[in-house]
C-alpha cells in the first residue's frame, strides 16, 4: 500500500507544470539545464544582467550584497562594475527609468524581473532571448515566436546579430551577424538565464544541501521508530 | 513528584484525562495503514499553526505590499524560505492526508452508527479547512491568488435576488482588492483557525466517547474481559504513541522530499501564475483553482447552468454529511460488504479522482462530455445508496477482529 502511495504521489508531481501555463504561442520551447553551482556562469549572468536588463527592467526583491555573498564576489567588486543606479551595497536592485516613461516609450511597463524564472520558466526565458526576428511593422523593428508582439526590442542585438523570418516556412535564420557566433550566443544567454533562475529563488542552493541531511536524519530516525514500535508490540497478537 | 501529580489532580482532572485519553483509551489492536492518517493531520494543523505564525510576523496583509513580503520572507528572513515551503507544502499536504483520511472511513463505515457525529464534526472541519485553503491562498496576492478569488466569489452572484449584493459584501469592493485581502487576513489567521481547533477538540471527545472503528468493523466493546477491558484493546499510549511515530516519520520522509526538491510540486502547490503579481487589469489564459477544489469546480462546470452548477456544487459536499443516513447495511467495513458496495465504492473513487483531473484541465467539448458522465456517477453513489446497501449480499462479520 506504501509503495501504492508513493506511485501515485510521484505520479501526481510528473504531471507536470507545462499544463497549467500555456506557452505564449505554438512555437517549440528550446530545453535550458540550469547549474546554479556554476558561480562562473552565475557572475558573467550577473554582469549581463546588470548591464543589458537592468536599465529597464527591475529586480526589486534581490539586494546586491545577497548576490555578492552567493555569487563569491567581494563587495567592492559589486560596487565598482556592477552597481549603476545606487551606491548602497545593501539596496535591492531597482531601476532608474520611470514607469510613466517605460510605459510610454515601450507600450507597457518592463517587467520586474526578480520572480520571473518561477513565472515562465527557465526553457521560455532562453527560448525568448535568443528568438527575436526582425519585423518592420513593429515599432522597435523586432518580433518574437514566444512573445507575439512584444514590446521589448532585441536588446542584445550587438551579440547576437539579427535574424529574419522565413515568409513560407515561418524558420528564422541568421541575417546579420552579431559580435558571438551562434553558438557563443547560446552560451551567452544560457549564462544569463542561469543567473534569472538563481534570483528567482536565491535560498535554492541552501534548500538542496539542507535536504539531503533532513532526509538521512529521517531514515535515520525511521529505523529507530520501527525498532522501537516492533519492541512494544511484540507481545500484541 | 507523585505528591505534585496529587496536588494537580486535586484541582484540574490531568491524570484522569491522561487515562481517559492516551494510556486507557483502549484501541482496536488490527489498525493498518489508512489509520496513520488522523495523527498525521493533527500533525500538520500544529505544523501549519506554528509556520503560521512565523509568517504572520513578516507578511503585509496590504495589496501594495502583500506580494513582495511574501518574496522578502523567503529571501531575507532568516530560515523564511523553509518556513514558508513548509506552510505551502503543508497546506497540499493537509489535504492529500485529510482525503485519504476520509478514504478510510468511507471503506471502512466508520461514519455508521454510533459515530455519526464524529463524521459530522470530520466533515465540518473539512469545509472549514477548504474555506481556510481558499483564504490562505489569496494572501500572496499573484495571479492565481487574485484571479482564482475573483473567480470563486463571483460564484455567490449566482444565487437569485441577492446573490450580487452578496458577492459585493463578501469582497468588501467591486473587484477582489485590499479591502478582500484584509478581510481573508483575518478569516485564515484568527477566525478559522480557531473553528478548526474546536472542531478537532469535539471530533476527538465523540471518537473517544464511543470508541475507534477498525479495519473489520467490528465493535470491540462487545467482548470484555473480567475487568471490562475489550479483549481486541490495546492503549492508545504506548501502542499507539509508538505506532504512529512511524507514521510520522515515514510521512515527514516524503514532505520532506517534496518540500526540499520539489516545493513547486510540479506547478500544483505552487502555481507559476502566482510568481505574478496580481493585476486587476489581466486575466490569465486559464484560470485553475488548487488541485484539491478541482473535483467540485468540475462539477461546476458539467452543469450548463450557473445557478444550477453552483448548486451541484454545494450539493456534492452537502450529500457526504448524509452518508451515515444513506447507507443502510448493517455491515461496516468493505471487507464484509457484498460486490454492490464494493463496485459503487470503485466507481466513486475513480470519478472523484478524474473530476480532479478535469477540473485542471480546459472545458473542452470530450471533457466537459466526461465530467458530466463522472459527476453523475459522483452523485448515483449516494442517491443509489440506500437502494443498493439494502440490497446488497453482505458477508458474515467475524465476531473478533482479525489478525492483518
Amino acid at each position: 500500500m506504501k509503495a501504492l502511495m508513493i506511485a501515485a504521489m510521484t505520479a501526481m508531481l510528473s504531471m507536470g507544470s507545462g499544463s497549467l501555463i500555456a506557452a505564449s504561442a505554438g512555437a517549440e520551447l528550446d530545453h535550458f539545464d540550469v547549474d546554479l553551482h556554476d558561480q562562473a556562469s552565475l557572475q558573467r549572468g550577473a554582469q549581463i544582467f546588470t548591464n543589458y536588463c537592468l536599465s529597464c527592467h527591475s529586480a526589486s526583491l534581490m539586494r546586491y550584497n545577497r548576490m555578492a555573498k552567493d555569487l563569491g564576489m567581494s563587495d567592492e567588486l559589486v560596487i565598482e562594475n556592477l552597481m549603476f543606479t545606487t551606491d548602497k551595497i545593501g539596496e535591492t536592485m531597482q531601476v532608474a527609468m520611470r514607469p510613466e516613461d517605460a510605459k510610454k516609450w515601450f507600450g507597457v511597463t518592463p517587467p520586474d524581473l526578480s520572480v520571473i524564472a518561477r513565472a515562465r520558466g527557465t526553457d521560455w526565458l532562453y527560448s525568448y532571448l535568443r528568438n527575436f526576428y526582425l519585423d518592420e511593422t513593429r515599432s522597435m523593428g523586432t518580433n518574437n515566436p514566444f512573445l507575439v508582439n512584444a514590446g521589448m526590442p532585441h536588446i542584445l542585438w550587438e551579440q547576437q546579430g539579427f535574424l529574419k523570418k522565413d515568409v513560407d516556412s515561418g524558420e528564422l535564420s541568421l541575417a546579420q551577424e552579431g559580435e558571438l557566433t551562434p553558438r557563443q550566443y547560446d552560451q551567452y544567454v544560457g549564462d544569463l538565464v542561469n543567473f534569472l533562475a538563481y534570483i528567482s529563488e536565491p535560498s535554492k542552493l541552501d534548500r538542496l544541501a539542507l535536504g539531503k541531511w533532513v532526509l538521512l536524519y529521517l531514515a535515520f530516525f525511521f529505523v529507530i521508530a520501527l525498532a522501537l514500535k516492533k519492541a512494544y508490540w511484540k507481545d500484541i497478537h | 513528584m507523585s505528591k505534585m501529580m496529587d496536588w494537580v489532580d486535586a484541582r484540574f482532572p490531568a491524570t484522569k484525562m491522561w487515562k481517559e485519553h492516551l494510556s486507557e483509551y483502549y484501541a482496536p489492536k488490527n489498525f493498518n495503514f489508512w489509520y496513520f492518517f488522523g495523527s498525521l493531520a493533527l500533525l500538520i494543523l500544529v505544523m501549519q499553526i506554528i509556520t503560521g505564525i512565523f509568517l504572520t510576523m513578516n507578511y503585509k496583509p496590504d495589496a501594495e505590499l502583500a506580494f513582495a513580503s511574501v518574496e522578502y520572507i523567503m529571501r531575507d528572513v532568516e530560515w523564511g524560505w523553509l518556513i514558508r515551503y513548509l506552510h505551502s507544502t503543508g497546506a497540499s499536504a493537509f489535504f492529500v492526508v485529510i482525503y485519504l483520511h476520509m478514504f478510510r472511513g468511507l471503506m471502512y463505515g466508520s461514519y455508521k452508527q454510533p459515530r455519526e457525529l464524529i463524521w459530522i464534526f470530520g466533515m465540518l472541519l473539512y469545509v472549514v479547512l477548504m474555506a481556510e485553503a481558499f483564504m490562505g491562498y489569496l494572501l500572496p496576492w499573484g495571479q492565481m491568488s487574485y484571479w482564482g478569488a475573483q473567480v470563486i466569489i463571483s460564484l455567490f452572484g449566482a444565487i437569485p435576488v441577492v446573490g450580487e449584493q452578496l458577492a459585493l459584501w463578501i469582497r468588501g469592493d467591486f473587484v477582489v482588492a485590499d479591502a478582500t485581502l484584509n478581510r481573508f487576513f483575518a478569516f485564515h489567521v484568527i477566525a478559522l483557525p480557531i473553528v478548526l481547533l474546536g472542531l478537532v477538540v469535539m471530533h476527538i471527545l465523540a471518537l473517544h466517547e464511543v470508541g475507534s472503528n477498525n479495519p473489520d468493523g467490528v465493535e470491540i466493546k462487545k467482548t470484555k474481559d473480567a475487568n471490562g477491558k475489550p479483549l481486541d484493546g490495546i492503549p492508545f499510549h504506548p501502542y499507539y504513541t509508538v505506532k504512529d511515530l512511524v507514521g510520522v516519520v515515514g510521512f515527514l520522509f516524503i514532505f520532506a522530499l517534496v518540500l526540499f526538491y520539489a516545493p513547486e510540486g510540479g506547478g500544483w502547490f505552487l502555481e507559476k501564475d502566482n510568481f505574478v503579481p496580481a493585476d486587476p487589469l489581466k486575466t490569465p489564459e486559464h484560470i485553475v483553482p488548487l488541485w484539491y477544489f478541482t473535483p467540485f469546480y468540475a462539477i461546476l462546470r458539467a452543469v450548463p447552468d450557473k445557478l444550477f452548477g453552483v448548486i451541484g456544487m454545494g450539493m456534492a459536499i452537502v450529500v457526504l454529511f448524509l452518508l451515515p443516513w444513506l447507507d443502510r447495511s448493517k455491515v461496516r467495513s468493505v471487507r464484509y460488504r457484498g460486490p454492490y458496495f464494493r463496485i459503487a465504492l470503485t466507481l466513486f473513487i475513480i470519478s472523484f479522482v478524474a473530476l480532479g483531473y478535469l477540473g485542471t484541465q480546459p472545458a473542452t467539448d470530450l471533457y466537459t462530455l466526461l465530467a458530466r458522465v463522472f459527476t453523475i456517477l459522483y452523485f448515483a453513489f449516494f442517491i443509489l445508496m440506500p437502494i443498493y446497501t439494502k440490497f446488497d449480499k453482505d458477508k458474515v462479520v467475524p465476531e473478533r477482529v482479525t489478525d492483518q
